[in-house]
């Protein structure tokens, strides 16, 4: 705090309710505040401000630039699409509507720069102005030559400019071939697992103790932390499973001390969360409603990955195996697994050895052509299967599910080759669900 | 708007003599406005004044009272231009040097130096181009009459030809009165940029002009690419007088000091006599510090342009306060450290889950066994449970899902990326990727990673097994 607090030339109030805002981020803020410098100063043309999803880069950056009332443009590059919508926001904040309808229908660089120095002599800049631009990243994919003159716009307008570029990315990956202006370049650390427990114990609930709220948090740093330290999804989290932590309390079975008993009864619940709603496999509010089925059905684990809810029709599922299979298995062994009379089986080490290292479950599935795929699918389908239009039909349906891809190219018609997409899990549970042990066919696991 | 209707009057006042008319009253917007410095209100502390009149010297704003270093070069561009601008002879010229070497300041001076000139002031018209700016050579051709000062003249009018277009715009700068017309300077930045326009025209129209004497044109263009010349077509290079300044002066690390002290000193006219003077004995203090003096000699290693050692300074300014009105060396150090230190480096040893630590030394282990080949998110993971496995840790033991996060966080972040040229339709835990990290950089991060694991410590640092 005493660092932000030295920067002359700002209000000394307004400095200090810029660091209440900024809870351990007043290290970040101070320096970059005096690298600004003072409001009437020259500041360095473009910053370049990087670290990692929440660790308050476009926060310090917004509250410095509100509370002390600096000229400032915040654009996310999300949001504009095309370099006319950064002109015009530009030239409406800074010199208000007038400026804006002098510009062209297609604008380019080139006017916006002049209608700015036009403008600039009516009223020049008092204070240094700022455009803030977030997810500079997508800078990269836009016009060629919009980045490096932005990050020289300073000298290009010929005002008291400054361009603060926000990104996640490293400075490294922007560069263009041939160089530009470089950028001062300024990290923010993510915050500290002690910072992340301060800033989440600040939304405590009104009904309990602050020291109960931040022994939840503690709890759910232990679970997530070594996984995740956005603090964004952090506090979604903690607001997800706050109710449950607090129901054997409402219950009246422990008291809010009871610390030992809390988290034993939290800590699979947190464990699952993890597994589910953290990966985005069930919505924040199927999780919630997943919580209340939870108590009224107690106990009953339902299977909560979509894989084991996809319903195929008969036949369908063994062609899908017998792709898997011979996807993931050389066409060499299908004689060995698929033959009653397959002879002897030679497994010399050198065999063994060759097979370790090309595991086909790291490598991924090869393609194979459909003759190969049929012949699989007869030897283990149980009963006779005539080959019509109906199984043909469903390779074709397996494809538009995004089960089978078609490698070959869409000319090729007598001899189509296919490659399998699907996860062992899923494969292991559709095999389940006919009672076809596949594990005994995968040659990687024999 | 306001111009338009003073020149509307001056016309109406006059009335014979257009052109010339059009041009002066308009005319000291032309001149760049960015050699202007602030006045300095003399009633603000030293300090406040020391950091104005040093941000705008390093952030370009005000020019350096002398060119150390480029003399030679100033005076050879000066000649050439005062010839342009005097005599009337045309000039064709390349400035190539490295980016944050000087050379707009080069020009710069140069041009303030020929404006002192009465009679140049009078005479010579600028116009300033930019290839980042003027993208191609329609908007260039807008740009050039805007900055002459011509919309009014040109009108509706449809030409033919780029050609056509631009001699009517030479044309029109004939004085009235004499046969000769005014010398136009043309400065091009980022030069190399114009060579990608359709056909070139902008620069073969140029350099034709400055070589048949149609009228008195110089063109200047700064580069910082030295194969500029293999970029320009044929016909192009042809019509270049082949004229080229470089700025690449060998410097030795006593001139680089000397730089850093001119750099930083104030100037002689600074209000407080006696702050000043205690200004200039820190600096000197600073400049003979052993520490400060090896820093000083790691960013002369890798840079010596006057860009990067901006910088450097207004890190170091940034410092400077009411409480501590001097830079000292550890201001230096501590600003050397922030600029030389490894950007990613700083992205993995901060903000990075352990999880996503532990797959990156996975990534790291297969770099060393395969030799640089690429992997895909399964092997990582292998590798990972191999790890696991050994230590029959349940600490990390993880759903595959949540560590094929992390592995996407990875890759958001462009710490590996997928190989290119591997088909779209390849399921995402298949697709090939690299890692863009090498190994120094992770072992970097390692050390500075807050309570790393041992384990996982160790783990990094065995070799091959």
């Amino acid at each position: 705090m005493s660092a932000l607090l030295q920067v002359p030339g700002y209000d000394q109030e307004r400095l200090r309710s810029v660091a209440e805002r900024l809870p351990c981020r007043e290290a970040q803020a101070g320096t970059l505040l005096s690298l600004l410098g003072e409001p009437q100063q020259y500041s360095y043309p473009s910053v370049f401000i990087y670290g990692h999803r929440a660790s308050g880069k476009s926060h310090v950056v917004d509250v410095l630039m509100e509370e002390l009332e600096l000229p400032c443009v915040a654009v996310s590059c999300v949001e504009c699409v095309s370099m006319a919508l950064l002109f015009e926001r530009v030239l409406l904040t800074f010199f208000g509507p007038d400026a804006t309808s002098l510009l062209p229908r297609f604008p380019s660089m080139s006017d916006f720069v002049r209608i700015y120095k036009r403008q600039r002599l009516q009223s020049p800049a008092k204070q240094t102005r700022y455009i803030v631009m977030e997810k500079a990243e997508l800078l990269r994919d836009g016009d060629a030559n919009l980045l490096p003159a932005l990050l020289r716009l300073q000298e290009l307008v010929e005002d008291n400019l400054t361009v603060i570029l926000l990104s996640e990315i490293v400075w490294d990956l922007f560069r263009p071939n041939t160089g530009c202006f470089e950028p001062l370049q300024l990290h923010f650390p993510d915050y500290s697992k002690g910072e992340l427990q301060e800033i989440l114990s600040k939304d405590k609930h009104p009904s309990y103790s602050a020291e109960f709220y931040s022994s939840y948090i503690n709890i759910l740093l232990g679970v997530f932390y070594s996984v995740c330290r956005d603090l964004r999804e952090l506090r979604h989290l903690a607001a997800l499973n706050f109710t449950k932590f607090c129901e054997p309390l409402t219950e009246g079975k422990v008291k809010e001390t009871d610390t030992h008993k809390l988290w034993r009864n939290i800590e699979p619940h947190l464990k699952k969360a993890m597994q589910t709603v953290y990966i985005r496999e069930v919505s924040s509010l199927q999780w919630e409603q997943m919580q209340q089925m939870e108590e009224k059905e107690s106990g009953a684990l339902r299977g909560l990955s979509a894989h084991t809810h996809i319903e195929l029709p008969y036949y369908s599922k063994f062609l899908l195996i017998a792709a898997y299979l011979a996807s993931y298995n050389p066409a060499r062994t299908d004689k060995r697994f698929f033959l009653k009379h397959h002879g002897k089986i030679r497994k010399t080490a050198k065999f063994l050895k060759k097979n370790e290292k090309t595991s086909n479950h790291l490598l991924g599935p090869k393609p194979f052509p459909l003759d190969r795929l049929l012949a699989i699918f007869y030897s283990v389908v149980d009963s006779r299967v005539a080959p019509t239009a109906s199984i043909f039909s469903q390779i074709s349906s397996l494809v538009t599910l995004q089960l089978l891809a078609q490698v070959s190219h869409d000319d090729q018609l007598d001899a189509p080759k296919y490659k399998c997409c699907v996860s062992l899990d899923f494969i292991c549970a559709i095999s389940r669900t006919v009672n076809f042990e596949i594990v005994k066919y995968l040659y990687d696991f024999v | 708007m306001a111009g338009k209707a003073k020149v509307k009057e001056a016309h109406q006042l006059t009335g014979d003599c257009i052109t010339q008319v059009w041009i002066s009253p308009l005319h000291t917007t032309v001149t760049p406005l960015r050699l202007s410095p602030q006045t300095v209100p003399s009633d603000c502390p030293c300090c406040f004044q020391v950091q104005t009149i040093l941000r705008e010297r390093f952030c370009r704003r005000r020019l350096p009272a002398g060119l150390e270093s480029m003399e030679a070069q100033y005076k050879r561009l000066l000649d050439l231009l005062k010839r342009t601008a005097v005599d009337g002879e045309s000039n064709s010229v390349l400035i190539v040097g490295p980016r944050g070497a000087g050379k707009t300041t080069l020009v710069d001076s140069v041009l303030k130096e020929l404006l002192d000139d009465d009679r140049v002031q009078k005479n010579l018209l600028q116009v300033h181009l930019n290839g980042l700016l003027q993208t191609d050579d329609r908007i260039a051709l807008r740009e050039i009459t805007m900055q002459l000062h011509l919309e009014n003249v040109v009108g509706d009018r449809v030409f033919g030809s780029f050609a056509e277009n631009l001699v009517f715009l030479l044309e029109a700068l004939k004085k009235g009165d004499r046969s000769s017309s005014r010398p136009v300077l043309f400065v091009l930045d980022e030069f190399d940029l114009f060579t990608q326009h359709k056909n070139q025209t902008l620069l073969y129209n140029l350099l034709d002009v400055s070589q048949s004497a149609q009228a008195p044109v110089a063109v200047v263009g700064l580069t910082c690419r030295l194969d500029v010349l293999e970029l320009l077509e044929k016909r192009v290079k042809s019509r270049f007088s082949h004229r080229q300044i470089h700025l690449l002066s060998p410097l030795g690390f006593g001139q680089y000091l000397e730089r850093v002290r001119a750099q930083l000193s104030l100037p002689d006219d600074f209000p407080d006599a006696p702050f000043a003077a205690q200004w200039s004995a820190s600096l000197q203090t600073l400049c003979e510090d052993q520490a400060a003096q090896d820093a000083l000699r790691r960013h002369f290693n890798s840079s010596r342009h006057f860009g990067s050692l901006h910088m450097l300074l207004i890190l170091c300014l940034s410092r400077v306060s009411l409480s501590k009105p001097f830079i000292g060396a550890s201001d230096l150090l501590d600003a050397s450290r922030t600029i030389l230190s490894d950007s990613r480096v700083n992205i993995v040893s901060s903000g990075l889950s352990i999880l996503e630590l532990c797959l990156l030394i996975a990534m790291k282990h297969l770099n060393d066994v395969y030799e640089g080949e690429p992997f895909n998110f399964h092997m990582v993971h292998n590798e990972f449970k191999k790890f696991l496995h050994r230590k029959s840790n349940s600490m990390y033991s993880f759903e595959q899902p949540v560590i094929m996060k992390a592995f996407e966080h990875l890759v958001q972040l462009e710490l590996i990326r997928p190989v290119d040229g591997s088909s779209a339709r390849t399921q995402k835990d298949y697709q090939l990727m690299r890692l863009m990290l090498d190994q120094g950089q992770i072992m970097e991060a390692l050390q500075k990673y807050p309570q790393c694991p041992t384990d996982v410590r160790q783990w990094a640092m065995s070799a091959f097994e």
